[in-house]
């Protein structure tokens, strides 16, 4: 049994497809943030691995078709953006105000965190590029010395948790416009959050696109300027 | 057909970031360089918004499935997370936390300022 699932090549994905719409329908059932069906499928996949003593490497041989289309998908955040350019053009001003005072802060929150932590240079490097999308992050840890493992795995868990606390941190300090909203969940938490922020409405899926790339683009010239800090 | 046209014009797209990426190595990934482009096209209507909106619209809304194998890696970084998780896991909680509300609080206000201006 063990076997055939190491040398299947849609088990993977299969698994992958299928624990994330039990979690939908667990969301369905009990509305709880924490019943996220991305975390849900992310923790039911861990374990099936464990039971079935299938390692990472088998499991990712299928399943890495499913992150094969992240790139397509990314290019096509460009048509929600493209539905609402009129919007962006509208409220230009606040819209960037938020990203560049959203980068700051998250770079300054990184920073007083290593400071009252203690962190060496090269884990405070590590963090930095921790809110942007994957693939300009490992860049950005790469060229400031960082350990880009922890850098990839601390950027997925922003991601994930940004996906799950989204609605619940819009409520609690009463951000009701679906501009803010959409740039708040993409600035804090790249594509992931994007995905949630799709969910909640058109204006705050495009919005949070936006994020991704500009808020990445503002990260790569503030971290380098950070660096230095520690 | 449809779905066939559209997906080969969205790999296309695609694959010409890549080609961007390689001709200007910005520390930008193709996926934005593609990003771009396609947000060029379809505003110079070089690409028409139904000749891509059904399979564009169909891949957003299957995007937070193709973070599972990434996420699930998680388990490969284990060994050497463990180390520095106490300091990763709270400043992960507190500045994604941060981050959303202040971004989304400066946003939301200039808005609101903008319009009372007008």
């Amino acid at each position: 049994m063990k076997d055939m699932l190491c040398d299947s090549v849609f088990f993977g994905v299969v698994v992958s497809i299928l624990t994330y719409q039990f979690g939908m329908y667990i969301k369905k059932k009990w509305k709880l943030a924490i019943f996220n069906p991305l975390l849900v499928s992310i923790i039911a996949v861990m374990i099936l691995l464990f039971v079935f003593d299938v390692d990472y490497e088998s499991y990712n041989d299928g399943a890495k078709y499913l992150s094969y289309l992240l790139t397509p998908a990314t290019v096509c955040l460009a048509i929600p953006l493209y539905e609402q350019l009129e919007l962006l053009k509208n409220n230009i001003k606040a819209i960037m105000a938020g990203l560049f005072s959203g980068v700051l802060i998250s770079l300054s929150c990184i920073f007083v965190c290593s400071l009252l932590f203690h962190l060496s240079h090269e884990e405070y490097v590590t963090l930095l590029p921790k809110s942007i999308t994957t693939a300009i992050g490992m860049g950005v840890s790469e060229e400031l010395g960082g350990i880009v493992t922890i850098t990839v795995a601390v950027i997925i868990i922003t991601g994930v948790l940004g996906n799950i606390i989204a609605e619940n941190v819009c409520k609690l300090f009463h951000i009701e416009d679906p501009i803010a909203k959409g740039i708040a969940i993409g600035s804090a938490s790249h594509a992931i959050g994007t995905a949630k922020a799709m969910e909640m409405g058109e204006i705050e899926g495009a919005m949070s696109s936006l994020s991704i790339a500009v808020a990445g683009l503002l990260t790569v010239v503030g971290a380098s300027v950070f660096a230095n800090f520690i | 057909m449809k779905f066939m046209k559209e997906f080969a014009i969205i790999l296309s797209i695609t694959f010409l970031g890549e080609v961007v990426k390689y001709l200007i190595p910005l520390p930008i990934p193709a996926s934005i360089y593609g990003l771009v482009l396609m947000l060029g096209a379809l505003k110079t209507k070089v690409i028409k918004l139904e000749s891509v909106k059904n399979t564009g619209k169909f891949l957003i809304e299957i995007m937070p499935m193709m973070f599972i194998p990434a996420a699930v890696g998680l388990l490969e970084a284990w060994g050497i997370l463990k180390p520095i998780l106490i300091p990763v896991i709270i400043s992960t909680i507190v500045s994604t936390i941060v981050v959303m509300a202040v971004t989304g609080g400066v946003t939301q206000f200039m808005i609101r300022q903008e319009k009372g201006k007008k």
